[in-house]
Protein backbone atom coordinates (compact mmCIF):
# COMPACT_ATOMS: atom_id res chain seq x y z
CA UNK A 1 0.00 0.00 0.00
CA UNK A 2 2.66 2.44 1.08
CA UNK A 3 4.74 1.33 -1.86
CA UNK A 4 2.02 1.96 -4.38
CA UNK A 5 1.52 5.40 -2.85
CA UNK A 6 5.14 6.20 -3.49
CA UNK A 7 4.77 4.87 -7.00
CA UNK A 8 1.76 7.08 -7.56
CA UNK A 9 3.59 10.08 -6.23
CA UNK A 10 6.55 9.34 -8.45
CA UNK A 11 4.33 8.90 -11.47
CA UNK A 12 2.60 12.20 -10.74
CA UNK A 13 5.91 13.93 -10.34
CA UNK A 14 7.10 12.50 -13.60
CA UNK A 15 3.91 13.61 -15.34
CA UNK A 16 4.37 17.13 -13.99
CA UNK A 17 7.97 17.23 -15.17
CA UNK A 18 6.81 16.22 -18.62
CA UNK A 19 4.16 18.90 -18.48
CA UNK A 20 6.76 21.57 -17.69
CA UNK A 21 8.98 20.38 -20.52
CA UNK A 22 6.09 20.40 -22.97
CA UNK A 23 5.02 23.86 -21.90
CA UNK A 24 8.53 25.25 -22.33
CA UNK A 25 8.58 23.47 -25.65
CA UNK A 26 5.59 25.47 -26.81
CA UNK A 27 2.83 22.90 -26.55
CA UNK A 28 -0.49 24.68 -26.12
CA UNK A 29 -2.22 21.77 -24.51
CA UNK A 30 0.42 21.67 -21.77
CA UNK A 31 0.06 25.40 -21.11
CA UNK A 32 -3.71 25.02 -20.86
CA UNK A 33 -3.36 22.08 -18.51
CA UNK A 34 -0.89 23.88 -16.26
CA UNK A 35 -3.28 26.81 -15.93
CA UNK A 36 -6.06 24.37 -15.00
CA UNK A 37 -3.89 22.87 -12.30
CA UNK A 38 -3.16 26.37 -11.02
CA UNK A 39 -6.86 27.19 -10.98
CA UNK A 40 -7.83 23.95 -9.28
CA UNK A 41 -4.83 24.04 -6.97
CA UNK A 42 -4.26 20.45 -7.92
CA UNK A 43 -1.67 18.56 -5.93
CA UNK A 44 1.76 19.52 -7.21
CA UNK A 45 0.73 22.83 -8.73
CA UNK A 46 3.18 24.67 -6.53
CA UNK A 47 6.11 22.68 -7.86
CA UNK A 48 4.90 23.41 -11.38
CA UNK A 49 4.87 27.16 -10.80
CA UNK A 50 8.26 26.92 -9.06
CA UNK A 51 9.75 25.10 -12.00
CA UNK A 52 8.39 27.67 -14.45
CA UNK A 53 9.53 30.69 -12.52
CA UNK A 54 13.12 30.58 -13.74
CA UNK A 55 11.85 30.95 -17.30
CA UNK A 56 9.86 34.13 -16.75
CA UNK A 57 10.63 37.79 -17.09
CA UNK A 58 10.27 38.15 -20.84
CA UNK A 59 6.70 39.35 -21.02
CA UNK A 60 5.18 42.77 -20.73
CA UNK A 61 2.05 42.43 -18.60
CA UNK A 62 -0.86 44.80 -19.18
CA UNK A 63 -3.87 45.01 -16.90
CA UNK A 64 -7.18 46.21 -18.31
CA UNK A 65 -9.97 47.03 -15.93
CA UNK A 66 -13.15 49.09 -15.84
CA UNK A 67 -16.83 48.92 -15.06
CA UNK A 68 -19.09 46.33 -16.73
CA UNK A 69 -19.95 47.40 -20.24
CA UNK A 70 -16.99 49.73 -20.58
CA UNK A 71 -15.84 47.72 -23.58
CA UNK A 72 -12.88 45.92 -22.06
CA UNK A 73 -13.15 42.69 -24.02
CA UNK A 74 -13.61 44.43 -27.35
CA UNK A 75 -10.61 46.64 -26.69
CA UNK A 76 -8.49 43.70 -25.57
CA UNK A 77 -9.40 41.95 -28.80
CA UNK A 78 -8.20 44.92 -30.84
CA UNK A 79 -5.00 45.25 -28.81
CA UNK A 80 -4.24 41.57 -29.25
CA UNK A 81 -4.79 41.89 -32.99
CA UNK A 82 -2.36 44.82 -33.28
CA UNK A 83 0.26 42.99 -31.26
CA UNK A 84 -0.11 40.01 -33.55
CA UNK A 85 0.27 42.29 -36.58
CA UNK A 86 3.57 43.39 -35.06
CA UNK A 87 4.62 39.77 -34.91
CA UNK A 88 4.27 39.45 -31.16
CA UNK A 89 2.61 36.56 -29.35
CA UNK A 90 -0.14 37.31 -26.89
CA UNK A 91 -1.68 35.74 -23.81
CA UNK A 92 -4.98 36.94 -22.39
CA UNK A 93 -6.49 36.10 -19.03
CA UNK A 94 -10.08 37.26 -18.68
CA UNK A 95 -11.60 37.06 -15.24
CA UNK A 96 -15.36 36.86 -14.81
CA UNK A 97 -17.39 36.74 -11.64
CA UNK A 98 -18.95 33.44 -10.67
CA UNK A 99 -22.27 32.84 -9.01
CA UNK A 100 -21.93 32.79 -5.25
CA UNK A 101 -24.88 30.40 -5.11
CA UNK A 102 -23.94 27.53 -7.38
CA UNK A 103 -20.29 28.30 -8.06
CA UNK A 104 -21.19 28.07 -11.73
CA UNK A 105 -20.59 30.78 -14.24
CA UNK A 106 -20.90 31.74 -17.87
CA UNK A 107 -17.60 33.13 -19.04
CA UNK A 108 -18.56 35.32 -21.94
CA UNK A 109 -15.51 37.44 -22.72
CA UNK A 110 -14.37 35.04 -25.38
CA UNK A 111 -17.27 36.03 -27.62
CA UNK A 112 -15.79 39.49 -28.03
CA UNK A 113 -12.46 38.14 -29.19
CA UNK A 114 -13.75 38.13 -32.73
CA UNK A 115 -10.49 39.07 -34.43
CA UNK A 116 -8.36 36.31 -33.01
CA UNK A 117 -10.50 33.30 -32.27
CA UNK A 118 -8.80 30.85 -34.59
CA UNK A 119 -5.31 32.16 -33.84
CA UNK A 120 -3.59 29.74 -31.48
CA UNK A 121 -0.89 32.34 -30.83
CA UNK A 122 -3.37 34.51 -29.01
CA UNK A 123 -3.78 32.28 -26.00
CA UNK A 124 -7.05 33.37 -24.48
CA UNK A 125 -8.05 31.91 -21.16
CA UNK A 126 -11.22 32.61 -19.20
CA UNK A 127 -10.99 32.32 -15.44
CA UNK A 128 -13.85 32.56 -13.02
CA UNK A 129 -13.41 34.32 -9.73
CA UNK A 130 -14.57 31.17 -7.98
CA UNK A 131 -13.89 30.84 -4.29
CA UNK A 132 -10.14 30.78 -4.60
CA UNK A 133 -8.69 30.55 -1.17
CA UNK A 134 -5.59 32.56 -1.73
CA UNK A 135 -7.78 34.87 -3.67
CA UNK A 136 -8.07 35.01 -7.39
CA UNK A 137 -5.05 37.29 -7.45
CA UNK A 138 -2.68 34.43 -6.56
CA UNK A 139 -4.16 32.24 -9.27
CA UNK A 140 -3.87 35.10 -11.75
CA UNK A 141 -0.26 35.77 -10.87
CA UNK A 142 0.54 32.07 -11.29
CA UNK A 143 -1.26 31.92 -14.63
CA UNK A 144 0.73 34.94 -15.78
CA UNK A 145 3.88 33.05 -14.74
CA UNK A 146 2.82 30.13 -16.95
CA UNK A 147 2.13 32.35 -19.97
CA UNK A 148 5.40 34.22 -19.43
CA UNK A 149 7.38 30.99 -19.21
CA UNK A 150 5.63 29.78 -22.36
CA UNK A 151 7.22 32.75 -24.08
CA UNK A 152 4.35 35.15 -24.63
CA UNK A 153 5.57 38.64 -25.49
CA UNK A 154 2.50 40.46 -24.21
CA UNK A 155 0.11 39.27 -21.51
CA UNK A 156 -3.17 41.07 -20.97
CA UNK A 157 -5.11 40.56 -17.76
CA UNK A 158 -8.70 41.69 -18.06
CA UNK A 159 -11.06 42.10 -15.13
CA UNK A 160 -14.11 44.01 -14.02
CA UNK A 161 -12.99 46.84 -11.79
CA UNK A 162 -15.22 46.66 -8.79
CA UNK A 163 -13.30 46.20 -5.61
CA UNK A 164 -10.21 45.22 -3.72
CA UNK A 165 -9.99 41.83 -5.40
CA UNK A 166 -9.78 43.40 -8.81
CA UNK A 167 -7.19 45.88 -7.66
CA UNK A 168 -5.09 42.99 -6.40
CA UNK A 169 -5.49 41.27 -9.74
CA UNK A 170 -4.31 44.14 -11.84
CA UNK A 171 -1.34 44.59 -9.55
CA UNK A 172 0.12 41.59 -11.33
CA UNK A 173 0.48 43.91 -14.33
CA UNK A 174 3.36 46.19 -15.24
CA UNK A 175 1.01 48.68 -16.83
CA UNK A 176 -2.61 49.19 -15.87
CA UNK A 177 -5.20 50.69 -18.21
CA UNK A 178 -8.46 51.78 -16.62
CA UNK A 179 -11.43 52.07 -18.96
CA UNK A 180 -14.04 54.70 -18.36
CA UNK A 181 -17.21 54.81 -20.44
CA UNK A 182 -18.37 58.32 -21.27
CA UNK A 183 -21.29 60.21 -19.95
CA UNK A 184 -21.61 58.84 -16.49
CA UNK A 185 -20.55 60.86 -13.51
CA UNK A 186 -20.98 57.75 -11.44
CA UNK A 187 -18.06 56.09 -13.11
CA UNK A 188 -15.78 58.92 -12.27
CA UNK A 189 -17.07 58.66 -8.73
CA UNK A 190 -16.20 54.98 -8.75
CA UNK A 191 -12.67 55.84 -9.75
CA UNK A 192 -12.27 57.87 -6.64
CA UNK A 193 -13.09 54.82 -4.61
CA UNK A 194 -9.87 53.09 -5.35
CA UNK A 195 -9.35 52.52 -9.06
CA UNK A 196 -7.83 55.91 -9.68
CA UNK A 197 -4.66 55.04 -7.83
CA UNK A 198 -3.83 52.04 -9.93
CA UNK A 199 -4.24 53.61 -13.37
CA UNK A 200 -1.15 54.17 -15.46
CA UNK A 201 -3.32 55.03 -18.44
CA UNK A 202 -6.95 56.11 -18.61
CA UNK A 203 -8.96 55.03 -21.61
CA UNK A 204 -12.20 56.76 -22.42
CA UNK A 205 -13.68 54.08 -24.62
CA UNK A 206 -16.79 54.57 -26.75
CA UNK A 207 -15.43 58.05 -27.33
CA UNK A 208 -17.92 58.61 -30.13
CA UNK A 209 -20.73 58.71 -27.61
CA UNK A 210 -22.26 61.80 -26.09
CA UNK A 211 -20.54 62.98 -23.00
CA UNK A 212 -17.09 61.70 -23.92
CA UNK A 213 -15.58 65.17 -23.85
CA UNK A 214 -16.94 65.83 -20.41
CA UNK A 215 -15.63 62.54 -19.10
CA UNK A 216 -12.19 63.34 -20.48
CA UNK A 217 -12.39 66.73 -18.84
CA UNK A 218 -13.42 65.27 -15.50
CA UNK A 219 -10.65 62.74 -15.65
CA UNK A 220 -8.12 65.39 -16.50
CA UNK A 221 -9.14 67.39 -13.48
CA UNK A 222 -8.89 64.35 -11.30
CA UNK A 223 -5.47 63.35 -12.60
CA UNK A 224 -4.19 66.84 -11.94
CA UNK A 225 -5.71 66.73 -8.50
CA UNK A 226 -3.85 63.59 -7.60
CA UNK A 227 -0.69 65.31 -6.53
CA UNK A 228 -2.69 67.33 -4.05
CA UNK A 229 -4.31 64.23 -2.68
CA UNK A 230 -0.97 62.59 -2.19
CA UNK A 231 0.14 65.72 -0.44
CA UNK A 232 -2.24 64.88 2.31
CA UNK A 233 -5.10 67.27 1.78
CA UNK A 234 -7.49 64.52 2.70
CA UNK A 235 -5.95 62.85 5.66
CA UNK A 236 -7.65 59.74 6.83
CA UNK A 237 -9.77 59.13 3.77
CA UNK A 238 -7.83 56.01 2.95
CA UNK A 239 -6.46 57.37 -0.29
CA UNK A 240 -3.14 58.37 1.16
CA UNK A 241 -2.11 54.86 1.91
CA UNK A 242 -3.00 53.57 -1.50
CA UNK A 243 -1.44 56.55 -3.21
CA UNK A 244 1.88 56.10 -1.55
CA UNK A 245 1.90 52.62 -3.02
CA UNK A 246 2.02 53.52 -6.66
CA UNK A 247 0.91 56.91 -7.73
CA UNK A 248 2.49 58.93 -4.99
CA UNK A 249 5.83 57.63 -6.16
CA UNK A 250 5.16 58.02 -9.84
CA UNK A 251 4.26 61.64 -9.32
CA UNK A 252 7.77 62.18 -8.06
CA UNK A 253 9.49 61.15 -11.24
CA UNK A 254 6.93 62.31 -13.66
CA UNK A 255 4.52 59.70 -14.88
CA UNK A 256 1.16 61.34 -15.17
CA UNK A 257 -1.46 58.95 -16.47
CA UNK A 258 -2.38 60.02 -19.99
CA UNK A 259 -6.01 59.95 -21.09
CA UNK A 260 -6.58 58.18 -24.37
CA UNK A 261 -9.84 58.20 -26.30
CA UNK A 262 -10.77 55.07 -28.19
CA UNK A 263 -13.64 53.49 -30.04
CA UNK A 264 -12.81 49.85 -29.61
CA UNK A 265 -15.47 48.67 -32.03
CA UNK A 266 -14.02 50.53 -34.99
CA UNK A 267 -10.44 50.47 -33.77
CA UNK A 268 -10.18 54.27 -33.56
CA UNK A 269 -7.55 55.37 -31.09
CA UNK A 270 -6.18 51.87 -30.56
CA UNK A 271 -2.93 52.79 -32.27
CA UNK A 272 -2.50 55.73 -29.93
CA UNK A 273 -3.28 53.53 -26.95
CA UNK A 274 -0.62 51.06 -28.09
CA UNK A 275 1.93 53.88 -28.27
CA UNK A 276 0.91 55.09 -24.84
CA UNK A 277 1.27 51.61 -23.37
CA UNK A 278 4.67 51.25 -25.03
CA UNK A 279 5.60 54.66 -23.65
CA UNK A 280 4.77 53.56 -20.14
CA UNK A 281 6.74 50.38 -20.64
CA UNK A 282 9.77 52.42 -21.72
CA UNK A 283 9.34 54.69 -18.74
CA UNK A 284 9.27 51.67 -16.44
CA UNK A 285 12.62 50.57 -17.82
CA UNK A 286 14.24 54.01 -17.90
CA UNK A 287 13.19 54.94 -14.39
CA UNK A 288 14.05 51.59 -12.88
CA UNK A 289 10.44 51.38 -11.86
CA UNK A 290 9.86 47.99 -13.45
CA UNK A 291 12.24 46.29 -11.08
CA UNK A 292 10.87 48.17 -8.15
CA UNK A 293 7.33 47.14 -9.01
CA UNK A 294 8.41 43.56 -9.48
CA UNK A 295 10.14 43.59 -6.13
CA UNK A 296 6.98 44.86 -4.42
CA UNK A 297 4.94 42.27 -6.28
CA UNK A 298 7.15 39.37 -5.28
CA UNK A 299 7.21 40.53 -1.67
CA UNK A 300 3.43 40.62 -1.71
CA UNK A 301 3.27 37.15 -3.29
CA UNK A 302 5.58 35.71 -0.68
CA UNK A 303 3.58 37.35 2.08
CA UNK A 304 0.33 35.88 0.75
CA UNK A 305 1.82 32.41 0.43
CA UNK A 306 3.25 32.51 3.92
CA UNK A 307 -0.04 33.66 5.34
CA UNK A 308 -1.85 30.82 3.59
CA UNK A 309 0.69 28.20 4.54
CA UNK A 310 0.79 29.31 8.16
CA UNK A 311 -3.00 29.34 8.30
CA UNK A 312 -3.04 25.81 6.93
CA UNK A 313 -0.54 24.67 9.53
CA UNK A 314 -2.67 26.14 12.28
CA UNK A 315 -5.86 24.64 10.84
CA UNK A 316 -4.26 21.21 10.96
CA UNK A 317 -3.19 21.70 14.53
CA UNK A 318 -6.71 22.79 15.46
CA UNK A 319 -8.07 19.68 13.78
CA UNK A 320 -5.69 17.48 15.75
CA UNK A 321 -6.97 19.00 18.96
CA UNK A 322 -10.58 18.25 18.23
CA UNK A 323 -11.61 21.03 15.92
CA UNK A 324 -12.69 24.61 16.19
CA UNK A 325 -16.19 23.62 17.28
CA UNK A 326 -14.98 22.05 20.48
CA UNK A 327 -12.92 25.11 21.33
CA UNK A 328 -15.92 27.32 20.73
CA UNK A 329 -17.98 25.05 22.93
CA UNK A 330 -15.42 25.34 25.73
CA UNK A 331 -15.45 29.12 25.48
CA UNK A 332 -19.22 29.11 25.53
CA UNK A 333 -19.12 27.05 28.73
CA UNK A 334 -16.79 29.68 30.21
CA UNK A 335 -14.07 27.07 30.63
CA UNK A 336 -11.61 29.14 28.63
CA UNK A 337 -11.49 32.18 26.40
CA UNK A 338 -10.52 32.88 22.79
CA UNK A 339 -7.14 34.36 23.66
CA UNK A 340 -6.10 31.41 25.77
CA UNK A 341 -7.17 29.03 23.03
CA UNK A 342 -5.18 30.94 20.43
CA UNK A 343 -2.12 30.97 22.71
CA UNK A 344 -2.41 27.24 23.33
CA UNK A 345 -2.65 26.40 19.67
CA UNK A 346 0.16 28.68 18.61
CA UNK A 347 2.57 27.77 21.41
CA UNK A 348 4.02 24.56 19.94
CA UNK A 349 4.56 26.32 16.60
CA UNK A 350 6.15 29.23 18.41
CA UNK A 351 8.39 26.89 20.40
CA UNK A 352 9.47 25.20 17.22
CA UNK A 353 10.44 28.43 15.54
CA UNK A 354 12.24 29.77 18.59
CA UNK A 355 14.15 26.57 19.20
CA UNK A 356 15.65 26.85 15.74
CA UNK A 357 17.08 30.29 16.34
CA UNK B 1 -7.69 24.22 2.12
CA UNK B 2 -8.19 20.52 1.65
CA UNK B 3 -11.75 21.07 0.47
CA UNK B 4 -10.54 23.43 -2.22
CA UNK B 5 -8.12 20.86 -3.56
CA UNK B 6 -10.68 18.11 -3.72
CA UNK B 7 -13.27 20.16 -5.47
CA UNK B 8 -13.02 20.37 -9.21
CA UNK B 9 -15.25 22.52 -11.31
CA UNK B 10 -16.39 21.02 -14.58
CA UNK B 11 -15.58 23.33 -17.46
CA UNK B 12 -17.68 23.23 -20.61
CA UNK B 13 -17.47 24.89 -23.98
CA UNK B 14 -20.87 25.44 -25.55
CA UNK B 15 -20.19 25.95 -29.22
CA UNK B 16 -22.23 27.09 -32.18
CA UNK B 17 -20.56 25.98 -35.35
CA UNK B 18 -21.10 26.94 -38.98
CA UNK B 19 -23.85 28.88 -40.64
CA UNK B 20 -26.51 28.36 -38.06
CA UNK B 21 -28.01 31.34 -36.31
CA UNK B 22 -30.27 29.53 -33.90
CA UNK B 23 -28.76 29.83 -30.49
CA UNK B 24 -31.74 29.65 -28.16
CA UNK B 25 -30.93 26.05 -27.34
CA UNK B 26 -27.28 26.86 -26.71
CA UNK B 27 -28.28 29.67 -24.36
CA UNK B 28 -30.68 27.48 -22.43
CA UNK B 29 -28.04 24.79 -22.03
CA UNK B 30 -25.41 27.34 -21.01
CA UNK B 31 -27.64 28.66 -18.26
CA UNK B 32 -28.66 25.23 -17.06
CA UNK B 33 -25.01 24.15 -16.90
CA UNK B 34 -24.13 27.29 -15.01
CA UNK B 35 -26.92 26.64 -12.52
CA UNK B 36 -25.60 23.09 -12.14
CA UNK B 37 -22.33 24.62 -10.95
CA UNK B 38 -20.34 24.21 -14.17
CA UNK B 39 -18.12 26.84 -15.67
CA UNK B 40 -19.46 27.55 -19.10
CA UNK B 41 -17.63 29.21 -21.93
CA UNK B 42 -19.95 30.20 -24.73
CA UNK B 43 -18.40 30.50 -28.15
CA UNK B 44 -20.84 32.88 -29.76
CA UNK B 45 -22.46 32.32 -33.14
CA UNK B 46 -21.06 31.20 -36.50
CA UNK B 47 -17.78 29.72 -35.33
CA UNK B 48 -15.54 27.70 -37.59
CA UNK B 49 -14.34 24.27 -36.47
CA UNK B 50 -10.86 25.78 -36.04
CA UNK B 51 -12.20 28.40 -33.68
CA UNK B 52 -13.97 25.74 -31.63
CA UNK B 53 -10.77 23.72 -31.41
CA UNK B 54 -8.72 26.76 -30.36
CA UNK B 55 -11.23 27.57 -27.64
CA UNK B 56 -11.43 23.98 -26.40
CA UNK B 57 -7.65 23.63 -26.19
CA UNK B 58 -6.90 27.01 -24.61
CA UNK B 59 -9.71 26.84 -22.10
CA UNK B 60 -8.81 23.23 -21.27
CA UNK B 61 -12.47 22.31 -21.05
CA UNK B 62 -13.66 18.92 -19.88
CA UNK B 63 -16.67 19.00 -22.14
CA UNK B 64 -17.32 20.35 -25.62
CA UNK B 65 -21.02 20.66 -26.36
CA UNK B 66 -21.69 21.40 -30.00
CA UNK B 67 -25.06 22.79 -30.90
CA UNK B 68 -25.99 22.09 -34.51
CA UNK B 69 -29.31 22.69 -36.17
CA UNK B 70 -28.09 23.31 -39.68
CA UNK B 71 -27.66 19.74 -40.87
CA UNK B 72 -23.97 20.21 -41.60
CA UNK B 73 -22.85 17.95 -38.77
CA UNK B 74 -21.29 15.35 -41.05
CA UNK B 75 -18.80 17.89 -42.38
CA UNK B 76 -18.25 20.03 -39.29
CA UNK B 77 -17.96 17.48 -36.50
CA UNK B 78 -15.13 15.47 -38.11
CA UNK B 79 -13.15 18.69 -38.51
CA UNK B 80 -13.53 19.43 -34.82
CA UNK B 81 -12.51 15.86 -33.91
CA UNK B 82 -9.43 16.10 -36.16
CA UNK B 83 -8.48 19.47 -34.71
CA UNK B 84 -8.74 18.23 -31.14
CA UNK B 85 -6.61 15.23 -32.06
CA UNK B 86 -4.00 17.49 -33.60
CA UNK B 87 -3.55 19.23 -30.25
CA UNK B 88 -3.70 16.04 -28.18
CA UNK B 89 -6.95 17.23 -26.72
CA UNK B 90 -9.35 14.62 -28.06
CA UNK B 91 -8.66 11.74 -25.70
CA UNK B 92 -9.75 13.38 -22.50
CA UNK B 93 -12.46 15.71 -23.75
CA UNK B 94 -16.09 14.68 -23.58
CA UNK B 95 -17.69 15.57 -26.90
CA UNK B 96 -21.47 15.86 -26.99
CA UNK B 97 -23.88 17.16 -29.59
CA UNK B 98 -27.20 18.88 -29.14
CA UNK B 99 -29.56 19.56 -31.96
CA UNK B 100 -31.33 17.85 -34.78
CA UNK B 101 -29.40 14.86 -36.05
CA UNK B 102 -31.18 12.38 -38.34
CA UNK B 103 -31.31 8.83 -37.01
CA UNK B 104 -29.17 7.56 -39.90
CA UNK B 105 -26.29 9.91 -39.06
CA UNK B 106 -26.07 9.02 -35.40
CA UNK B 107 -24.00 5.85 -35.60
CA UNK B 108 -21.36 7.57 -37.72
CA UNK B 109 -20.96 10.43 -35.27
CA UNK B 110 -20.82 8.12 -32.27
CA UNK B 111 -18.28 6.02 -34.14
CA UNK B 112 -15.93 8.96 -34.62
CA UNK B 113 -15.90 9.74 -30.91
CA UNK B 114 -19.01 11.73 -30.05
CA UNK B 115 -20.08 10.49 -26.62
CA UNK B 116 -23.77 11.26 -26.86
CA UNK B 117 -26.32 13.10 -28.96
CA UNK B 118 -29.15 15.00 -27.33
CA UNK B 119 -32.02 15.62 -29.68
CA UNK B 120 -35.29 17.45 -29.23
CA UNK B 121 -37.04 16.27 -26.10
CA UNK B 122 -33.90 15.39 -24.19
CA UNK B 123 -34.33 16.59 -20.63
CA UNK B 124 -31.95 19.07 -19.09
CA UNK B 125 -31.47 16.93 -15.98
CA UNK B 126 -30.56 13.99 -18.12
CA UNK B 127 -27.96 16.03 -19.98
CA UNK B 128 -26.42 17.45 -16.80
CA UNK B 129 -26.34 14.00 -15.22
CA UNK B 130 -24.62 12.59 -18.30
CA UNK B 131 -21.94 15.28 -18.14
CA UNK B 132 -21.37 14.74 -14.41
CA UNK B 133 -20.97 11.02 -14.89
CA UNK B 134 -18.85 11.12 -18.00
CA UNK B 135 -16.66 14.16 -17.59
CA UNK B 136 -13.11 12.83 -17.95
CA UNK B 137 -11.19 12.00 -14.81
CA UNK B 138 -8.33 14.36 -14.31
CA UNK B 139 -6.19 15.18 -11.36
Amino acid sequence: MAESDTDDAEAAEHADRTLVEELLDGKHRALARVISKIENRSPGYRDLVSALHAHTGGADVIGVTGSPGAGKSTLVDKLAKRYRDQGLTVGVIAIDPSSPFTGGSVLGDRIRMASNTADMDVFFRSMSARGHLGGISTATADAVTALDAFGKDRIIVETVGAGQNEIDIVKTADTVAVLVPPGSGDDVQMLKAGILEIADVFVVNKADMDGADRTVQELREMVHGRGDLAGGHHPGDGLDVALSDRTGESDDDGWEPPIVETVAKTGDGVEELLETLAGHSDWLDDSGRRQQQARTRYAEEIRTLLREDAAKLVAEEVERRGGLESFAEAVLARETDPYTVADDVIRPIEDCVERRE
Amino acid sequence: MSEAQGQRTIRCLIAKVGLDGHDRGAHVIARAFRDAGFEVIYSGLHKSPDEIVTAAVQEDVDVVGISILSGAHNTLVPKIVDGLEEYDAFEDTLLIIGGIIPEDDRPGLLEMGVAEIFGPGASMDETIEFVRENAPERD
